[in-house]
């Protein structure tokens, strides 16, 4: 090696040398920004010196201080033959195994059976599905409609156009009970003959769990009477039984049967005459 | 009765070290003791002089394993304050916004690492961070071995551990994605229970099974830990040792030139070349990963709020790896037919079977093109992409379609930056969908077709691929003079 070339050696290894010293300060000084309270922004920044300091200074020394000669190795081929004695040998001992067919077949038998014992932790991972998903806690029937605070909700506190996310009085708070009540002016509705009386006065109860993937349909257009689920957008036309206007929904939302009481409150008749939320194989078997 | 043997193994003898009396330092007589006992050191110094070829674009998978280490390490640190339960307690850390409010355990554990643990809040993002460089660092090395050919023989066991792994992966971001149990985590696996319950036939059960009931369960939060904490990372571990392992075993592949051929490696040596980059790539790893959760604020779960089923926020966007099954929900066609009495629900074919085939498809291409193009020789050589125009047509329709599907997923926000309607905007992407990944294919694979005619003429006309290079030499007085490069 020329004298030279091994000044340049000696300066690119202070440089390096230099790296991992500033990593090591750094280093230090996140320490102490630690012990003085801390502070995310400069922690990671100091962090990110140091190791970015290490990490340079590493690939700088195998770049100019170590050998970067190519070297050539020949690849071999993958398979391997064992050696035929072990192999006779093998398959004389295999033929002791395989020849007893009758108790190669019950050891298969005792396997399976052994899967099949297995299985049952799985099934204790929850509930047989059951009438779960056909039902809320509505079917009771005659449960009067309550707010997040659990108070009945006033048939006057509800502005036209206005909306407020209702429960079944007792069951606050519940994923699958989850209601919309609106009030739109009465002549405006559309819906199906059979369900006019289910809208008393305008108020309409829809559930709030999108017939899609179950997010809650929490927006409300009242210009347009639309009710949209921030997840995927699918919409749903308030007037005329919650029909879908756009989105990836196949079904309208589900519409509860409720009666305005003479006190101002309203009750539901019962449970919704649908299944509830996203879709399902035999969602119909209901 | 069957014939008792006795098979006995011939013990082998220790070489004794030997007696001349050569000196040797502590270190070695330290090693000595070891292989004495191990016999470890003839195989690790062979080990050591492994060639690996030299490629910027072979770092990729490290980048992602280095990724998955710092990922093990703040995984380790938040697993010491993190409580995987979903009974409601107050609030009463430091943030001032939510004091006093009921929120899950977990959801006030993810509270005090952010707001009342020092650096907490710097592990939690470096986290969360090197989540999402984990799955950029995938992504790009499916890519670098799907567009190179790497998967052919013999590597195609291999890629089918990779592409477990992605899955594996893939349950490890959605998994953890749900545990600080905020708003949008909760939201996000409502939408899973969707996809779990679009499951044919068996769909209640998958759901009741995973979530120990009609969801919301009060077991989720526990059972998603367990798989985020134990299960999967266990089988990230045993499959990145594996795809290490046959890696090891098989050889790395190589691009053409220098001296390469089909039986050869021409690389670096393990010890010192490979090892020293390698360290310093995960070094840098780390700091890149390190700066970005440092300076950029991710998964502010503090702004979301705690989870209650009744609420949604807009927009609600997932990490981006998960954006293309998002958007693939966006996209769906209200269309939900019940015939005989069975009900498809919409969110079976962009939830279940679309996802499905596309895995399926990327997990078996090694199979299909060996069958299309009739090619079961053994590869080691790498293809450069214009070389094989239909699979790289075909690898870029599949690019084309990830990134419709992603950009889709975000069609909310494209709709409030853009000012057009959001409705406009699906209508557009859902066209888009079909349109986009056919007119990629065609031009991409008339580029490739055009890069071949090229370096066919240039074949026939005797010229090397490359113009040779040429280094000029300035003189002492001034002049250039030309030298051939060493190449």
């Amino acid at each position: 090696m020329s004298g030279s070339n091994d000044s340049g050696a000696r300066k690119i290894e202070r440089r390096i040398a230099a790296l991992f010293g500033v990593a090591a300060v750094t280093g230090i000084m996140l320490l102490g920004v630690y012990l003085l309270g801390g502070q995310t922004q400069i922690e990671g920044v100091l962090l990110a010196i140091t190791l970015g300091g290490i990490g340079i200074g590493i690939i700088a020394w195998s770049q100019w201080l170590l050998p970067g000669t190519l070297k050539t190795e020949d690849r071999h081929p993958s398979a391997t033959y064992a050696n035929a004695e072990a192999e006779q040998e093998i398959i004389a001992e295999e033929s002791m195994i395989t020849r007893r067919s009758l108790l190669v077949r019950a050891l298969g038998a005792a396997l399976a059976g052994l899967a099949a014992a297995l299985a049952i932790p799985v099934l204790s991972l929850g509930p047989a599905p059951g009438r779960s998903l056909f039902e809320t806690p509505w079917k009771r029937g005659g449960l009067r409609l309550v707010g997040l605070d659990g108070q009945p909700i006033q048939a006057a506190d509800l502005p036209l156009e206005g909306v407020v996310t209702a429960f079944p009085e007792g069951y606050v708070g519940s994923a699958d009970a989850q209601t919309v009540l609106i009030r739109v002016a009465p002549e405006l509705l559309q819906l199906p003959a059979d369900r006019e009386i289910w809208a008393p006065d305008g108020y309409v109860a829809y559930s709030k769990m999108c017939t899609h993937a179950g997010c809650p349909v929490g927006l409300y257009r009242a210009s347009e009477h639309q009710l949209l689920c921030p997840c995927h957008q699918s919409t749903f036309n308030v007037l005329d039984g919650a029909q879908v206007v756009f989105g990836p929904a196949g079904r309208p939302l589900p519409q509860l049967p409720i009666q305005l009481q003479s006190d101002g409150t309203f009750v539901a008749d019962g449970d919704f005459f649908e299944p509830v939320g996203p879709a399902f194989w035999d969602i119909t078997d209901g | 009765m069957a014939e008792r043997q006795t098979v006995v193994e011939q013990q082998p003898v220790a070489e004794q070290p030997t007696t001349t009396a050569e000196r040797r330092t502590e270190l070695e007589r330290l090693l000595g003791w070891f292989d004495e006992r191990t016999g470890l050191a003839a195989p690790i110094r062979t080990g050591m002089r492994k060639v690996f070829p030299d490629h910027w674009s072979f770092l990729l998978g490290e980048v992602a394993l280095f990724s998955f280490v710092i990922l093990l390490l703040t995984g380790t640190f938040l697993t010491l304050f993190y409580t995987p339960d979903t009974r409601t307690v107050i609030y009463e850390g430091s943030y001032q916004v939510l004091r006093g409010q009921e929120v899950s355990a977990a959801y006030n554990s993810v509270m005090r690492i952010s707001f009342d643990v020092q650096a907490g809040l710097l592990m939690r993002q470096v986290h969360h961070w090197a989540a999402l460089i984990f799955f950029g660092a995938i992504a790009a090395h499916l890519a670098r071995i799907f567009f190179t050919g790497a998967f052919r023989r013999p590597r195609e066991l291999n890629y089918l551990i990779g592409i477990g792994l992605l899955t594996f992966a893939l349950g490890e971001g959605i998994t953890g994605y749900s545990l600080p149990d905020d708003l949008l985590s909760g939201v996000g696996l409502r939408i899973i229970d969707s996809v779990m319950l679009s499951v044919p036939f068996v769909g209640p059960w998958v759901s009741s099974l995973f979530f120990g009931g009609e969801y919301p369960t009060a077991d989720i939060i526990s059972r998603l830990f367990v798989f985020h904490i134990m299960l999967l990372p266990g089988l990230l571990i045993g499959g990145i040792g594996a795809h290490l392992a046959l890696l090891w075993f098989q050889k790395h592949t190589q691009f053409r030139g220098h001296r390469a051929s089909e039986s050869n490696v021409v690389g670096l040596s393990f010890w010192p070349g490979q090892v020293f980059r390698s360290l310093g790539l995960m070094f840098l790893t780390a700091a890149v990963i390190t700066l970005l959760a440092g300076l950029i604020q991710i998964n502010p779960v503090w702004l979301y709020g705690p989870y209650v089923p009744y609420v949604a926020t807009v927009p609600a966007q997932p990490d981006w790896y998960v954006g293309w099954l998002e958007g693939a929900l966006r996209l769906g066609l209200p269309f939900e037919p019940t015939i005989l009495g069975v009900t498809i629900p919409s969110v079976f074919v962009p939830g279940v079977l679309i996802p499905g085939l596309l895995m399926t498809l990327l997990a078996l291409w090694p199979f299909l093109e060996a069958r299309l193009t009739h090619d079961h020789a053994e590869h080691h050589l790498l293809d450069a992409p214009w070389q094989t125009p239909i699979r790289t047509a075909t690898g870029a329709a599949a690019v084309a379609l990830f990134l419709t599907l992603t950009i889709a997923g975000g069609n909310d926000v494209l709709a409030v930056l853009l000012s057009i309607p959001v409705e406009d905007i699906t209508v557009a992407f859902r066209v888009l969908l079909v349109v986009a990944p056919i007119v990629t294919w065609l031009i991409v694979y008339r580029m490739a077709r055009d890069a071949q005619a090229k370096h066919r003429s240039r074949d026939e006309a005797g010229l090397p691929d490359e113009p040779p290079s040429v280094l000029l030499v300035r003189n002492a007085g001034g002049g250039f003079s030309e030298s051939e490069a060493d190449r």
